[in-house]
Parts: structure tokens; sequence; C-alpha cells
């Protein structure tokens, strides 16, 4: 279809518009963090590196760093080795139920994170009578993170020809062996984006943070919101806000890279059983 | 001592997918060093078949043996097959020498041997200057190739070959028909082969085993499968076939069965002057003339509405003058007729 001049310009003007919409903001925050000024004047009249140095002197800041940290880490691994699992499991083998169970386990991710809140802090604190910690977080943030890994890795094994496996079976390799050589080979790219927006999502999460961290315990956000209010820490809470950013969007943008990348760096040729296939001859990448 | 007992033995094999049976009972025994083919259309249980002499998937009932062992409940690395699959089934992320290793690797061989074999194998498919490059640097013929290499290199007792001609351009393939069947011949081994190519098997095979509807339907030599087809299926199928019904039958031969005569056992005859010892002759018109280079069909509409299609040469053409609307006589030897018998 072939766009009209004005047709064009018009629609470059508003996506122009609403990305400015969308960032503008951010770096508002970013130049605040900057600013000389402690009731953020605006335009800025001189800028100034005092809060980044007040923020990386303050103990509560490098605590609660270290705690997203942790958390997020934690909570990616975790989601790596069950997400994988479990895409494994619904794509390559049949069982009852399996519809349902793919369903069940992408569910998390469109839960409002308050009801995910309530829920586990309930189960938590009642049912299992367990005290609330970073361990109840780390739990918590498993739940929606496996799914981004889950989605990547199950995006992958079904661009992935299956005969790959039963070609490394009928060569002799056992099951274990046959993951470890060629199915992980070709998640490799899969797991790493989906790994980085796990990450990324656990975070910035605050909502189902603030119903399942411990007392006295602070991820980044939830340091945020406790000093948000108090007027003479709002120049470190934009500092700390850019960190959030920084860390947040690189692991993204990594993630995007590595899937578009690995489309065309795999080279497989379609599923198998087609009777009629052109012979392809791929160039040299 | 091993010859008397066949290589791949199938009792009573049944696959069902739910309500469909892909395989119905087949009862099959292919020799120690055999090029055997399992020829048949898309959805005839060949496939199925092989996948299931890999260890691919499990039999509903019956039992596959290989030498006289059964295998039937043993996992596909627990088996003395190797296939090359339709596609190749290539390894994108290993090289070529990696590849070809790979089923030494999975055996524990030490990594200096693994590689000297699998460099081995890549020379004897003409690939030995290619170690390093990846399955995405290669033509279709190539990985064909490297598939071979990578299959063979393990020493198997049987060879399961799936379409794997499939892809390939119609030179390509033909050439890689002598190269395979060379490779066998020098190896010794059994060669499984399917395909949906009537030519393929014919040119290539010990014995075919032609499939229909995931029933084994004939099996034979080639020329036993072409020139004595047990059924219209089977003559229909492998070549092309004028089939005349049970009325023509009984009429020119007091025998109510259709039979089958082969279009190059046809020739065209002038209408008053056929009737020899020895041979059938029926009237007809010309419909049309199809050229085909090497030859022309000629197609003759019989009375009974059936159409005859006759093989004619150049040379022969010539002569004759053949036009569409002409009157001639269809003539073949009696003894070029295949009965085929109704299948219950």
């Amino acid at each position: 279809m072939k766009l009209s001049r004005s047709a064009k310009t018009i629609l470059g003007v508003i996506t122009g518009l609403i990305l400015l919409f969308i960032y503008l903001p951010l770096l508002l925050v970013v130049v605040n963090s900057f600013n000389a000024d402690r009731t953020f004047g605006w335009p800025p009249r001189s800028f100034t590196l005092e809060w980044w140095g007040r923020a990386v002197a303050s103990e509560g800041v490098r605590d609660a760093l270290a705690t997203s940290v942790q958390v997020a880490v934690i909570s990616t691994i975790i989601s790596l080795i069950l997400g994988t699992l479990l895409a494994l499991a619904l794509q390559r083998y049949s069982f009852f139920g399996r519809d349902v169970i793919n369903l069940l386990v992408i569910l998390p991710i469109a839960l409002p994170g308050i009801v995910t809140g309530i829920a586990l802090n309930n189960l938590f604190t009642t049912v299992l009578g367990v005290p609330l910690s970073l361990w109840t977080v780390i739990v918590a943030h498993a739940t929606f993170c496996m799914v981004t890994v889950f989605n990547n890795a199950i995006a992958r094994l079904r661009r992935v020809n299956g005969s790959l496996e039963e070609a490394s079976a009928d060569l002799g390799a056992g099951v274990f062996t046959t993951f470890v050589l060629v199915t992980l080979p070709q998640l490799r790219s899969a797991l790493l984006a989906g790994g980085l927006l796990a990450f990324a999502l656990s975070f910035d999460e605050i909502i189902v943070t603030t119903f399942t961290i411990g007392a006295g315990q602070q991820t980044l956000p939830v340091w945020i919101l406790s000093n948000l209010f108090r007027p003479n820490q709002a120049p470190v809470v934009n500092v700390v806000a850019v960190i959030l950013i920084v860390v947040s969007i690189v692991p993204i943008w990594l993630a995007q890279r590595l899937s578009s990348d690995s489309v065309a760096g795999t080279g497989a040729p379609g599923i198998g059983r087609g009777k009629i296939k052109k012979a392809k001859v791929s160039s040299a990448p | 001592m091993s010859s008397n007992v066949p290589t791949i033995s199938l009792r009573g094999l049944t696959k069902e997918f739910g309500e469909t049976t892909a395989v119905d009972g087949i009862d099959l025994e292919i020799r120690q060093g055999e090029f055997f083919s399992m020829l048949g259309p898309s959805g005839s249980g060949k496939t199925t078949v092989l996948r299931l002499i890999a260890g691919f998937e499990s039999p509903t009932s019956g039992t596959v043996e290989l030498e006289g062992t059964d295998v039937t409940a043993r996992a596909p690395f627990d088996r003395d097959v190797n296939t090359v699959f339709q596609d190749y089934a290539l390894f994108p992320h290993m090289s070529l020498i990696d590849n070809v290793a790979y089923g030494l690797r999975v055996r524990g061989v030490p990594k200096r041997e693994r590689r000297d074999r699998a460099a081995a194998a890549l020379d004897r498919v003409q690939l030995g200057s290619f170690l390093g490059r990846r399955p995405s640097q290669l033509s279709g013929g190539q990985r064909q190739r490297v598939a071979l290499a990578r299959a063979l290199v393990v020493e198997p007792r049987v060879l399961l070959l799936d379409e794997p001609l499939g892809a390939l351009d119609l030179k390509l393939r033909q050439q890689m028909q002598v190269e395979l069947k060379e490779l066998q011949r020098s190896l010794g081994i059994t060669f499984i082969f399917v395909t949906h190519d009537q030519e393929e098997a014919l040119t290539m095979s010990d014995r075919i085993g032609v499939f229909n509807a995931g029933r084994l339907v004939q099996v034979g030599s080639a020329k036993e499968i072409y020139d004595r087809p047990n059924g219209e299926f089977v003559a229909n199928f492998v070549g092309t076939s004028n089939i005349f019904p049970a009325a023509v039958g009984s009429s020119l031969y007091g025998r109510a069965e259709a039979f089958s005569v082969r279009p190059e056992r046809l020739r065209l005859a002038h209408p008053g002057g056929a009737g020899r010892d020895g041979t059938t002759a029926i009237r007809g018109t010309v419909s049309a003339l199809v050229y085909l280079g090497h030859a022309t069909q000629v197609r003759v509409a019989i009375s009974d509405g059936t159409t005859a299609v006759v093989l004619v040469h150049p040379a022969a053409l010539a002569e004759e003058d053949v036009t569409p609307g002409r009157e001639v006589a269809v003539e073949w030897r009696t003894s070029d007729v295949v009965w085929l018998p109704p299948t219950g």
C-alpha cells in the first residue's frame, strides 16, 4: 500500500507526538536528577552532581539496590528453570490437560498485581504460616516472571525443527544428552531474552512486592514510595528513579536485539513433514 | 550364519493415531544387504512404518524385530538403525565435522578418533574440504550428503531414508540416485528407502513394497511390480496403465475381469488389417495426441467409453499419419495382458 505524502507527514507527526509524550517525562526525571534547584525550578538554572553523591552515600539506597538485584536475579533463575521445563513439556509432549495448563501458566501476567499480592499475602501469612521475607517476594515475582521465559522458550521451540531431537536420539544420544547438546543451544538466545525480560519485570515491580515483603526490608521501588513525600529526599528520589529507568530499559533493549538476531541465525528449515519442499540454498550469514 | 535371519522383520505392525489407522497390520521381512523401497502415495503409511522401525513411534500392536531380536520396546538410541531425514535435520549450531561426529561423540569415542572418522566420512561424500562450514552455508544436495555421512559414520545395520531426494531438483536427484545405489552396494548394508516417486523406486530397488491406505499391497522386484501388478491400485500407481473394465474382458476373452496393458505394449494398426495370431485388437477413434519428446502419447477412444493410451515412438508415428478423429485399431500381444482380480 502506498501512502500519500501528506498522510505520511501527518502519521509521522502523530507518532512523534506520542513518543514525545511517553519519553519527555522520563527525560525530565533524568534532567532533574542533576538540577541544582532543590524545588526543581524549570528551566534549571544550574546543574550539580550533589544528589548523585548523596544517593551513592545513602545506606538506604545502597541496601535497596542490593535487595532489588538479589530478588530479581534469584526470581529470574527460578523462572528460567521452570519456564524452560514447562515450555518443553507443553510443546514436545501431549498429555491430558495440556491446553488448560498452558492457559494457567500464562494467566498470572494478566492478573492485577494487587490481586496477586493480596492472594499471596494471605497464603503466606495465614495458610502456610511463613514469615514474609525476601524469599516470599522472590517466589511471588517468579509466578509472573516465569511467563516471559515460558513465552520466549515455547515460541522458539515451535520454530525449531522437532526432527533435530529425533536425529540426536537416532544417533544414540539419551534424553538428557539431547537436551544439553541439541535443544539448549537452539534455545539459548530465546532464554537469554526471556531471562532479561524477567529480570526487568522483577526489578521494578512494586505492588506485589509491598504485599509480600518482610518488615524493614526494601526494594528500590519500595524505597522510592516510602521516600516520595519527604521533601528533603525528593532530589535523591529522582536519582533512584533514573537508576530504575536504566536498569529496566537496558535488559529490554538487549532482549529485543537478541530475539531479532536469532531469527536469522538458526537457519532451520521448516517443520519437517511437508511433502513438497523447495530446495533452499541459504546464503552465508 | 545370520544370512537366514531377516535384518528387519515386521509382524502384524499396526499404528493408530486417535481414530485413524495409519499402518494396518503390516507383515514384512527385509533381507540383509537389500535395497528395499517403500512406495506409496502421501498418507499411505510408509513414513509411519519407517518411524516405527526407527523407534520414533511405538506401534499400537505388532512387533519390530532387528536381526531376530524384538526391539519394539526399545528407544531410538538403543537400536542399531539410523535415519536420513526428509529435511536432513542437520544441527544448525554445529559445523559439518561436529554434525558428522555427533553419533561417535555421544557413544564416547575419543575426540581424535571421532574427528578422523568423521573427516573420512565427509571425504567419502565429496565434502572433505568443507569440515568447518555450517549447514546453512550448504546447498540442498550438499546437506543431503552430510546427513548421509552422519548416519553412516556410526556403521548401522540398517539405514532408513525418508524421501531423502524429495527436496532436490531433477538433475541432482538422478545423480544422487546413482550415488546412493553405489554407496549401498559398496557398504553392503540394508537400505530402506521411502519414496512416493515410482520411477525412483523402480531404478534403485532390489525389492519394492507398494503401500496403500496403511496396507502393504504388493511386494516384489521392480520387474514383478511393473510387469505383474496384482491389482488396479499397483497397475495405476506404478507407471501408467490402460485399465479395461470387466465388460471388455468378457467380450474379448470371455473372462469377466478387468485387465491392464502398459501403453508401451500397445500398437496402432490399420482398422481392417489387424488380427494376427496371439494378438488382440480393438477398434477406436484417435481423440488426442500428446507430444512427450521421446515419444508421442496417442489417446484412442474405444466404443465402450474407455480411453486407451498408446505410446508411439517418433519413427513409427511418421508412417502412420495419425490425426485426431481417425479410425484406428489398437493391438497388443495377448501375453501382455495382466488380469486384475477385484480386491475384496
